[in-house]
């Protein structure tokens, strides 16, 4: 019993560990590399909560990536150290989630993803607009923070992996958990949750809270990390979009599958798209296109069946 | 044996802004099968979805053992002893049977010890469960599946289940054996209200029955008296 829990809350964290320590001694380009591959990670896995394992496919992440960045920027600014800043953005987001949830997580399917889809848009025209605080659209700059230990990359490589870590502790806890059955349910078969007495707008509730809450603490870390941001960066649609294609790649509702998908993800963008920046979006595009021929079911029907089989293997039934 | 287990008085229900159910009265007593008969689109499926909480009332009341649930959740109704079978049964893909019987048990907090009796006592119940207790259940027949749901109801521990559409698309031979379950389980203890459409089911198993016509409860009385009804006759059984 202890092991059920202690396992998935330590081993992420070892091998996390274990990468930043050989990690860090590196160039900057493999630890700026690493960096990305663990904010990947943790926004394809936070993703997979709501979007996967729920099966509600959510297009909010750029809203609340961006409002976790603005948050930190913002609180920052203010005088508010790092942590605290960061700590806020996943509040924020959270929070946000929270109250935007009880607003569109009754409607099911491509409803809800068309709802979820506005989100960003209208947080980036709020933020546009509100120029006494956010800066409008000329963005707005973060302070450098202190370090002592580490150098600046090297903190915030530490930042993502820690966030990827916990990300995937979250999901192994919750796909043993109640919470857990309740979401698989759901995806399956609402009405059938339903029926059996799960409280299922609870269940929804609390996976879009757990999701925002690591979508925006990434957020507020690489508005921290990259300190500049503007709100075309942030709330930029692709980065609702990227999460997705890397937990379809990865296997959707698998609990390792979008670790595997993001690292899978980082390929394809460091190695084909640098060569063919012209034709990037066109592979985006036939990406999404082989993805969805592997998914007749479409995105409202999602299951663990992606480009890969071996998630299917690691996909437990509750 | 002979307390009133649900009550229902002047239940409106519908979808949206089109109303379903007009008006709904009726009553299932402790220890009995009662039977909601009635034509396409009279509104039975909607007014069990009601009763289980599915649907929010327009107006009137639902008693569960004297405890006005008007407006409770369907969880709230599985806590308060009502499990739903629904139509088309809505079991659910890639897990096994084992595994859809234990969701029935989803909001139980009676232990381990009890589910797993309970347990049991289903594959007692249906033999063909347990066979294929490993088995994907949506890959089973679809009389398999029924047993399954109506299992999958049970394992709430309910006082009274309620069975929609128990016989709609399957064999004849099939129905008797689930109608002797059924009566197994009201022996054991869980009262069952049951909407049927095929009519003659229905006075078989029923001790009473209600008519519903048009979103409206329009008859009610032992089953046997509403068998020899002619103008019930004329009008359900197609003679």
């Amino acid at each position: 019993m202890m092991l059920r829990i202690a396992l998935p809350l330590a081993l992420p964290f070892a091998i996390v560990a274990v990468a930043f320590v050989l990690l860090s001694q590196t160039d900057a380009y493999i630890i700026r590399l690493a960096t990305t591959f663990g904010m990947y990670a943790a926004l394809a896995l936070a993703w997979n909560i709501i979007g996967g394992i729920a099966g509600y496919p959510s297009f909010a992440t750029a809203a609340f990536f961006g409002l976790g960045a603005y948050v930190t920027a913002v609180a920052q600014n203010l005088g508010a150290p790092l942590l605290v800043g960061v700590g806020l953005a996943g509040a924020g987001a959270a929070l946000f989630a929270g109250l935007l949830g009880s607003a569109i997580l009754h409607l099911r399917g491509k409803y809800f993803a068309i709802a979820s889809l506005v989100i960003a848009e209208v947080l980036r025209e709020l933020t546009n607009s509100w120029t006494s605080v956010t800066g409008g659209g000329m963005g707005i700059n973060l302070p450098l923070a202190k370090t002592t230990l580490l150098t600046q990359p090297q903190l915030y490589l530490a930042a993502m992996l820690f966030l990827a870590a916990a990300a995937t502790s979250a999901s192994m806890l919750i796909d043993r958990s109640r919470l857990g059955v309740a979401l698989r349910c759901i995806a399956q078969n609402e009405d059938a949750a339903q029926i059996i007495g799960v409280d299922t707008r609870m269940a929804k509730t609390w996976a879009f809270v757990i999701s925002s809450l690591f979508i925006g603490l990434v957020g507020g870390v690489y508005a921290s990390w990259v300190t500049y941001i503007d709100p075309t960066d942030v709330y930029d649609g692709a980065m609702s979009v990227k999460p997705i294609l890397m937990a379809l790649l990865g296997g959707v509702g698998s609990v390792f599958g979008p670790v595997l998908g993001a690292f899978a993800y980082l390929l394809l963008e460091e190695l084909l798209w640098r060569n063919l920046l012209e034709f990037h979006a066109g592979i985006l595009g036939l990406l999404v296109v082989l993805l969805v021929l592997f998914l007749p079911g479409g995105l409202s029907q999602i299951r663990g069946v992606g480009l890969v089989s071996l998630p299917k293997i690691w996909r437990r039934a509750p | 044996m002979t307390g009133t287990l649900l009550k229902v008085e002047g239940l409106e229900t519908g979808y949206g802004d089109i109303q379903v159910v007009w008006r709904a009265d009726l009553e299932v007593r402790q220890g009995a099968i009662t039977a909601l008969i009635g034509s396409n689109g009279a509104g039975k499926t909607t007014l069990l979805r009601a009763l289980s909480g599915l649907l929010p009332l327009r107006n009137g009341a639902i008693f569960v053992s004297g405890r006005d649930l008007a407006g409770a959740s369907p969880q709230q109704f599985v806590e308060h002893g009502v499990a739903h079978v629904p139509e088309g049964r809505r079991l659910i893909t890639g897990l096994s049977v084992h595994d859809n019987l234990m969701l029935g048990a989803y909001r139980r907090k009676d232990g381990k010890q009890a589910i797993r009796a309970d347990l049991e006592r289903m594959y007692a119940l249906f033999p063909r469960l347990a066979e294929r207790r490993r088995q994907d259940a949506t890959t089973m027949s679809g009389g398999e599946q029924q047993m399954c749901a109506i299992a999958r109801g049970l394992m709430a521990a309910p006082g009274l289940l309620l069975i929609d559409e128990l016989s709609l698309g399957l064999a004849p031979a099939i129905v008797d054996q689930l109608v002797t379950t059924l009566e197994r389980v009201r022996a054991d203890g869980t009262s069952i209200l049951l909407v049927e459409q095929d009519v003659g089911i229905a006075l078989e198993l029923a001790d009473f029955v209600y008519v519903m016509d048009q979103g409206r409860t329009v008859r009610n009385g032992p089953a046997d008296e509403i068998a020899a009804d002619p103008s019930i006759i004329a009008a359900y059984m197609g003679t």
